[in-house]
């Protein structure tokens, strides 16, 4: 045993011996390397790496040309016209053109690939028509004028659009991607991106190589990146320390203090476009019309404990469902946003003595969250503020996330849920959409003329400033309507070896692999 | 013996069926679909995806589609790794599964039933204490601890060894995953070869032997040890059955892509083809193991036979 553990110590690889290859944490496997069948941020994470849209994101975070050199909009927002570079190619060296481009949208809304983004360009002429099997994906309103010009043309007005066309799932396919078979021959997935994909061991590592026929292959340092799936938080810091990683996906909560005290300087904490709430089912009661009883329970909750004390990892107290940081948007703010606690639950009491309830006549709820700690450690707090400050009861349930969606969706039984949305772009309406009466994932069931009436006004607009007024107005209007209760906005969380060069904070939490280099002296 | 295998094989085929239906009608049954997400699809959306898996069609027919392919070997597509298939999965992962399997209980056996040996021949002594002390701790100790204490010392602090499956390649991460899951089984092993032994030790053949001048080594290699492993023999098939099936935990703290991990992610998401599959691959081992530790009990207790 002695022996074999000599013999085999020698064939440990650490980070610290390669300077070539870029070791990243991802969390779990990416459910498809096809970009317009992948949904997950692993699989798009990965995605970016190995390929590229028109546009794409600077290390900080700023919409950049990639795939086009330049584009122009016409002056009613409803045409764009893209110049592809002449230089870009795929990996095996073709041409990539703008026939590509078309291909890949219209691969994105023909239902027989049951896309599962198909709906993020349903502003495109013909493709929600197409998404419901009226039309042919051919009709799609995209064009290629000529191998490097490719015209957009939409039905309204998408101010976000060029940040959505950095999303895979409108990244180009090439006419042979229907041949392709990663599980069998990775080395076959054609790509445009700086890397090529080498392998892919489910549940294990995913290597990517670079792409020599790559546009700006020269800037690109490292030579090869590898991504491992390691599911467990705690194991990925395991092997973070065993100098197996460069770079983590996410660092635990159970040992965060030690490591801000112990590696601080690795840490990279960074705000992100996502919201942790708590809804209501506003279908039924004691919910349904019932704004009193919804902001005394909006006010009883101290954020601030929760965001300190439980959460613990520099996630801020949210006062608003539109996360700050979000491009071209100053998010209105809960009424009571200004008062101490001491004075929210002074008038909590009294709007939950408005609503009818009292000590002698308490409203019974139920709290459910998906069982993990952290939602649990969440919940009991949350419980336990309520019943302080109102005297309020609320029962506990953790359920399976998959059973939770359920009841959700099903809106029978559920009172108060725990959720959390991730903007897929940096633009409010990525939020603010989720709430429209007709949007299948308002699970709230929130339905407001005059909200809805303000996003339609803000859709419609071509000027910025204008249609950033209008969303402002709606969030205002749904944050008056206390018809959600955000807890606090997620942060990015990673931890960073001293020898990778090139890692900026950024909303997005992108960190595409071109970016990054090895400082091999460290 | 080849008839009474076959006999037992095609016995277990009804049993398979019924494994089968269970299993379909369980992961039907549970709340929620393969592709719910807080993301919920816009309803045209979500019926391109349910016509593409034939999510649409009632469960009868969807199970008559997934028998018939199943028959001719085909697991399906997965529902989570939408790049791979069931079989695809199954055949990247099994054979990992088998191999830390097989080298844990080989490690587990040597080392286990040479401790319970030597444990028995001087019991109640100091040695006899230390060796079933360990064993206690190594059972009362469960997995997810001494895995994790393995990796914190062996990898983080001494880095001899990689933490974590994807680090390296060859013998070295074999070690760690090796020693975890094979620890507890030395824990039973040796208390059952100790009890066993014991026993052995103390029949009248035994005394025979020994009353005929053999000197200790040869009683135990020639007399006492075989019909001392009967208990160990029955406890290896559904204890090789287990390593290979249950290693979910070590599998997870050393990011081995087992079987066991895919089974978990596929419940969780629940991928229906994915679970089905190795439900499936799951059931026909256990039932092959029960045959194989029958047919050795045939090798080494000659009272038993074969009809």
């Amino acid at each position: 045993m002695v022996l074999w553990l000599l013999v085999v110590a020698c064939g440990t690889e650490n980070v610290g011996q390669s300077d070539s290859t870029l070791h990243r944490g991802l969390g779990t496997d990416p459910e498809s390397l096809d970009a317009q069948k992948a949904c997950s941020v692993q699989a798009a994470n990965l995605l970016r790496d190995i390929g590229e849209g028109l546009l794409a994101y600077s290390a900080d975070g700023q919409l950049v040309a990639a795939a086009a050199e330049r584009w122009e909009i016409a002056d009613d927002g409803l045409t764009y016209t893209f110049t592809i570079r002449a230089d870009a190619r795929w990996s095996n060296g073709d041409p990539l053109t703008a026939t590509h481009f078309v291909l890949g949208l219209r691969r994105l809304v023909n239902p027989a690939n049951a896309a599962f983004y198909a709906n993020t360009i349903t502003d495109i002429v013909n493709a929600a028509a197409i998404i419901a099997s009226d039309m042919s994906a051919d009709e799609l309103g995209v064009a290629a004028i000529d191998a490097q010009t490719l015209r957009i043309e939409l039905t309204q007005p998408v101010p976000y659009l060029l940040s959505l066309l950095t999303h895979p799932s409108t990244f180009p396919a090439h006419s042979k991607l229907g041949n392709v078979d990663t599980a069998n021959s990775a080395r076959s997935l054609l790509s445009n991106g700086a890397y090529k994909l080498l392998s892919w061991e489910p549940g294990s590592l995913l290597r990517l190589q670079r792409n020599e026929h790559y546009w700006n292959n020269a800037a690109t340092a490292i030579d090869l990146v590898h991504y491992h799936v390691i599911v467990e938080e705690t194991v990925e810091l395991n092997r973070y320390r065993a100098g197996e990683l460069h770079t983590t996906d996410n660092v635990p909560p159970e040992n965060f203090a030690a490591i801000k005290e112990k590696r601080g300087d690795e840490l990279r904490i960074s705000q992100y476009l996502g919201t942790y709430y708590f809804g209501f089912n506003l279908t039924r009661p004691p919910f349904k019309n019932n704004p009193h009883l919804r902001q005394a329970l909006s006010m009883a909750m101290d954020r601030d404990v929760l965001v300190e004390k439980i959460t613990g990892r520099g996630e801020s107290a949210a006062y608003s469902w539109v996360p700050p940081g979000t491009d071209n948007y100053a998010p209105p703010q809960l009424s009571y946003t200004n008062l101490e606690q001491e004075e929210r639950n002074a008038i909590a009491r009294s709007l939950y003595h408005q609503a009818g309830y009292s000590d002698d006549n308490p409203v019974q709820v139920e709290l459910r969250y998906n069982t993990s700690n952290t939602q649990r450690r969440i919940a009991l707090a949350v419980q336990a503020m309520w019943r302080e400050a109102l005297g309020f009861e609320a029962t506990l349930v953790g359920e399976e996330f998959q059973v939770l969606l359920t009841n959700i969706r099903e809106a029978q039984i559920t009172e108060i849920f725990r959720g959390s949305w991730i903007g897929d772009y940096n633009d409010a309406a990525t939020f603010l959409n989720l709430l429209l009466s007709n949007n299948p994932a308002n699970m709230m069931g929130y339905a407001s003329e005059e909200y809805d009436s303000l996003m339609q006004r803000a859709a419609a607009q071509v000027e910025p400033r204008r249609r950033r007024l209008y969303l402002e107005e709606a969030e205002r209007a749904l944050l008056a309507d206390h018809a959600i209760m955000p807890v606090y906005f997620y942060v990015s969380k990673h931890l960073v070896r001293p020898e990778v060069r090139g890692w900026e904070d950024n909303v997005l939490d992108y960190h595409y692999s071109q970016h990054l280099s090895l400082d091999v002296a460290q | 013996m080849v008839k009474y295998s076959l006999r037992r094989l095609l016995g277990a085929i009804p049993t398979l069926m019924v494994v089968v239906v269970l299993a379909f009608l369980l992961v039907h049954a549970a709340p929620g679909g393969p592709f719910d997400s807080e993301r919920v699809l816009p309803e045209a959306i979500k019926q391109n995806i349910d016509k593409y898996y034939h999510l649409d069609e009632p469960l009868p027919q969807q199970f008559f589609r997934y028998i018939s392919n199943v028959v001719r070997g085909d697991f399906g597509p997965s529902y989570r790794y939408r790049d791979h298939t069931v079989t695809q999965l199954i055949a990247g992962s099994l054979p990992i599964s088998i191999l830390l399997g097989s080298l844990a209980m080989l490690l587990a056996v040597v080392v286990g039933i040479a401790a319970g040996t030597v444990a028995a021949l001087r019991q109640n002594s100091v040695v006899d204490r230390v060796v079933m002390a360990f064993a206690m701790t190594g059972i009362s100790i469960p997995v997810f601890v001494i895995a994790p204490v393995l990796v914190l010392f062996l990898a983080v602090k001494l880095q001899w060894l990689p933490a974590g499956w994807s680090g390296s390649t060859g013998a070295a991460r074999l070690l760690l995953p090796v020693i975890a899951l094979a620890l507890p089984q030395i824990a039973y092993i040796a208390r059952l070869t100790r009890a066993s032994m014991i026993d052995v030790l103390a029949s009248p053949f035994i005394r025979t032997a020994r009353a005929q001048g053999l000197g200790t080594y040869a009683v135990i290699r020639y007399h006492a040890l075989k019909p001392a492993m009967l208990p160990i023999v029955s406890y290896m098939g559904p204890a090789i059955a287990g390593i290979l099936t249950g290693s979910v935990v070590v599998e997870q703290i050393f990011g081995i892509p087992g079987v066991g991990q895919f089974f978990v992610t596929g419940a969780l998401n629940r991928d229906y083809t994915l679970v089905l599959g190795i439900v499936i691959v799951y059931a026909v081992m256990i039932v092959t193991m029960n045959l194989i530790a029958d047919l050795i009990y045939g090798v080494i207790d000659p009272r038993v036979r074969y009809r």
